[in-house]
C-alpha cells in the first residue's frame, strides 16, 4: 500500500469511537433515505404497471358508485374494443377491521385472460372456474394468513351485508415483483345470485368494467367513444386509462408522499451537517501535521488529497453498508405494513440515488476541512496545537 | 573563545546561506510588529550555527526565513546560490523538500505512521523505489541508533526517542541544510545530551550545515557559533572551536 493510503486508512481508525458514531449515522441515514424514496416509488408502481392498452369505465360521478352489468354488452359492440370484463370491491373484513387487504369480484375467465400479470396455475385456474364459492389469494396474501388451498375463510361485508364464505382454491403469484400479490379475487357470479336473495337492489350492478382495446393508436378514440354511448342515460361513464386512473388515485396521496420525499432529502442534508462538523474538528486537530507535511515539501494539494479521501472513504464504507441492509428493512416494513404495501423492492436507481448521496456528503464534508488545511501557512499551522 | 562584531566575518569564506537587509513584521489586529528589520548576515558551509537570545527576538522567524517556510517582507535570501525568495509556492515546495530538513521542538512525527514509516515519508517525494526507499529509511534510523525501533509508532517512544526519528527524517533526503527550532526544548537532560550528540555528528563526519535555535546554554555549547538575535539585530557573534 502506497504511504498515501496508510495514511488515510489508519487516520479513519485514529478516533474509533468518533468514526464508529459518524458511521452509524451515515448508515442509517442512506438507509432511510432509500427506504423513503422505496416506499414513493411503491406507491407509484402501480402507475408504471399500468398496460396501456387497458381502459377503466366507472361511474362518472364517483369511485363509489356502480354501473348496471348491462353495460357491458353495448361497451363491446364499440368499435376498437377486443374484449371487456368486470369486477366489484368488495372491502370485507376478515376477523378484524385491521386486517385489511383488497378483495375483488371478478369474473374469473375474462378477468384472467385480460390481466396476465396474474399467475395461476391451471389446476387453480380450473378448481377457481368449478367452485362457486371459490377464490385465489395472491402470495402475500397467503403468506400472511397461512391460507392454504381447501381452506373455508369468512368475510364480513361492509358494502354488501352479510356474512360470506369462500373456498381458496389456490394462490397465485404475480408476474414481476410490482404485481400485488396481496389481493383475494373471488367469483362475481357467486357474489351477484347471493345479492338477488339478500339485498337486491345491489344485484347485477360492477364497479368497474375493464376494456381491452384492439390498437394502442385508438386507446383515446374507444374511451371517448364508450362514454358517447351513456351520455344522458342514467349513469354516465367516464373512461379512461388504466395510467390515469392510478395517477388519479396516486394524486389524491400526492401531498403525504411530498411530504416523504422531503423527509428523506433532510435526512441526507442532516448527515451532511453531521459528517462535515467530524471532518472540520478532526481536520482541525491535525493542522500541525499538515503543516509539518507541507514544511517537509508535500504540496497543499496532498494534504486537502488526504482530507478529501478520508472523508469519502468514510461516507463510502457507511452508504455500502447502509445500502447493504436496505433491501432487508424495506422488505420487514413491507411485511410489517400488512398489505399496504404489496412488496417494497428496492430498485437500482434507487441504489444508485444512495450511493450518489453518500458520495456527495463525503465530498461535500470534506470541502472546508481541505480548503482550511491546504490554505493555512506552514507557520501559522506549526504553532497550532496538535 | 572569541567575541567577534557581525560585521568583522571574514571576506572569501565558503557562503551557503547570506541573508541580505533582510525585514519581517507581522500585524497583529491593526498593529504592526517589527521583528526582524534590514538584517544581513552569512552563514558558512558545514557551519554549526546555534542561535541564541531572548523570547521574541525573532529567532523562529530567522529560522523559518531560512528554510523557506515563511517569506520576508523585504531582502533576499540565498541558499547555495539560490535566491529562494524569488521561488513561486509550488517550486519553494520542491526546493525545501531537496535542500532542508525540519527537527522541531515537538518532533512532529506522523502519529499513525512507524518510526520508519515516518523517515521513509520525505522519500515518497522523490523518485526512489520502494525497496530503496525502505534502505534508506532503515540506514537513517541506525544512524541516530534507532534500528531496533522500526516498527513502533511515535505513542510507543520516549521523546528522546522520538527526536532522534525526527532527526532521521530529516537527514534521510540528504538535505544542504537542517533547520532545528528548540530541538532540546521537549527534552530531559540525558535525551538532551543524546540528541545533540547526533547533531554534532552530522555535522563532523557528515558536513551537514545545521542552523539550531536554542535558549539552552547547554545546547548551544554543543555548535560551532553561537550568534545572539536581540531585538532583530544579530549583535553578537561567538565562535568556539572544537575539538
Ligand atoms: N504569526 C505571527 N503573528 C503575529 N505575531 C507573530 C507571529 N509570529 C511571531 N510573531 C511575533 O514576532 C515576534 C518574534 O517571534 P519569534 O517566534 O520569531 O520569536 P522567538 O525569538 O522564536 O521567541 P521564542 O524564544 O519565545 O521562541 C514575537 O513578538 C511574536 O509575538
Ligand atoms: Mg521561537
Amino acid at each position: 500500500m502506497s504511504q498515501w493510503l496508510t495514511l488515510v486508512a489508519r487516520n479513519v481508525l485514529r478516533h474509533r469511537l468518533r468514526t464508529s458514531l459518524t458511521l452509524v449515522g451515515l448508515i442509517v441515514a442512506i438507509l432511510a433515505f432509500g427506504v423513503l424514496q422505496t416506499v414513493v416509488k411503491t406507491w407509484y408502481a402501480g402507475v408504471d404497471g399500468a398496460v396501456p392498452s387497458r381502459l377503466l369505465t366507472r361511474n362518472a360521478i364517483s369511485f363509489a358508485l356502480p354501473l348496471p352489468k348491462s353495460y357491458q354488452k353495448r361497451i363491446s359492440a364499440v368499435e376498437g374494443v377486443r374484449r371487456v370484463t368486470h369486477m366489484n370491491w368488495f372491502g370485507g373484513i376478515y376477523k378484524d377491521s385491521k386486517n385489511f387487504f383488497p378483495q375483488f369480484a371478478i369474473d374469473a375467465a375474462s378477468y384472467l385472460d385480460m390481466y396476465p400479470e396474474i399467475l395461476v396455475p391451471d389446476e387453480v385456474r380450473r378448481a377457481f372456474l368449478r367452485e362457486r364459492r371459490g377464490a385465489i389469494v395472491g402470495r402475500k396474501l397467503a403468506r400472511r394468513y397461512g391460507f392454504k388451498p381447501g381452506d373455508v375463510i369468512q368475510l364480513r361485508g361492509t358494502i354488501f351485508p352479510g356474512n360470506w364464505e369462500f373456498v381458496i382454491c389456490g394462490v397465485f403469484d404475480g408476474r414481476d415483483p410490482k404485481t400485488d400479490t396481496s389481493q383475494l379475487f373471488f367469483r362475481w357470479d357467486y357474489l351477484n345470485e347471493t345479492l338477488r336473495v339478500r339485498s337486491k337492489a345491489q344485484a347485477d350492478q360492477v364497479g368497474l368494467f375493464a376494456v381491452d382495446v384492439v390498437g394502442l393508436d385508438s386507446v383515446a378514440d374507444v374511451s371517448q367513444a364508450i362514454d358517447e354511448v351513456f351520455r344522458n342515460s342514467l349513469a354516465e361513464t367516464l373512461t379512461e386509462t388504466e395510467r390515469a386512473f392510478q395517477i388519479g388515485f396516486v394524486k389524491q396521496t400526492e401531498a403525504i408522499l411530498i411530504s416523504i420525499r422531503v423527509v428523506s432529502f433532510v435526512v441526507i442534508f442532516i448527515i451532511l451537517a453531521v459528517m462535515a462538523n467530524t471532518m472540520a474538528m478532526t481536520a482541525r486537530e491535525r493542522l500541525r501535521e499538515y503543516a509539518t507535511l507541507k514544511a517537509i515539501g508535500f504540496s497543499p494539494g496532498y494534504v486537502a488529497r488526504l482530507i478529501l479521501a478520508e472523508s469519502v472513504l468514510i461516507a463510502s464504507i457507511g452508504g455500502a453498508i447502509g445500502i447493504g441492509l436496505t433491501p432487508p428493512v424495506a422488505a420487514r416494513l413491507a411485511e410489517l405494513s400488512a398489505t399496504l404495501f404489496p412488496t417494497l423492492i428496492v430498485s437500482v436507481n434507487t441504489v444508485m440515488l444512495q450511493a450518489l448521496a453518500a458520495l456527495v456528503v463525503g465530498i461535500l464534508a470534506a470541502l472546508l476541512p481541505m480548503r482550511r488545511a491546504a490554505r493555512v501557512s506552514i507557520v501559522d499551522g506549526l504553532r497550532a496545537l496538535g | 573563545m572569541t567575541v567577534l562584531r557581525i560585521s568583522e566575518a571574514r571576506a572569501g569564506e565558503d557562503v551557503l546561506i547570506a541573508l541580505s537587509d533582510v525585514s519581517k513584521s507581522y500585524r497583529r489586529g491593526a498593529q504592526i510588529v517589527p521583528v526582524l528589520a534590514g538584517l544581513t548576515f552569512d552563514i558558512r558551509r558545514k557551519e554549526f550555527l546555534a542561535l541564541m537570545g531572548p523570547s521574541g527576538s525573532g529567532k523562529s522567524t530567522m529560522l523559518n526565513l531560512i528554510a523557506g517556510i515563511d517569506s520576508p517582507d523585504q531582502g533576499s535570501i540565498t541558499v547555495g546560490g539560490e535566491n529562494i525568495t524569488l521561488l513561486p509556492e509550488a517550486e519553494l515546495a520542491d526546493w525545501r523538500a531537496a535542500n532542508v530538513g525540519f527537527i522541531f521542538q515537538f518532533y512532529n512525527l506522523m502519529p499513525v505512521l512507524t518510526a520508519l514509516e515516518n523517515v521513509e515519508l520525505p522519500l515518497t517525494l522523490t523518485s526512489l523505489g520502494r525497496r530503496e526507499r525502505r534502505d534508506r529509511a532503515q540506514l537513517a534510523l541506525s544512524l541516530v541508533g534507532l534500528s531496533d525501533r522500526v516498527k513502533h509508532l511515535p505513542s510507543e517512544l520516549s521523546g528522546g526517542q522520538q527526536q532522534r526519528v525526527a532527526i532521521a527524517r530529516a537527514i534521510v533526503t540528504d538535505p544542504t541544510v537542517l533547520v532545528a527550532d528548540e530541538p532540546t526544548g521537549d527534552l530531559d537532560r540525558q535525551s538532551a545530551k543524546e540528541v545533540l550528540e547526533i547533531m554534532q555528528r552530522l555535522n563532523r563526519d557528515m558536513g551537514k550545515t545545521i542552523v539550531m535555535v536554542t535558549h539552552d546554554h547547554r545546547a548551544a555549547a554543543h555548535a560551532k557559533r553561537i550568534m545572539s538575535l536581540e531585538k532583530g539585530d544579530l549583535s553578537y557573534l561567538v565562535e568556539q572551536r572544537l575539538e
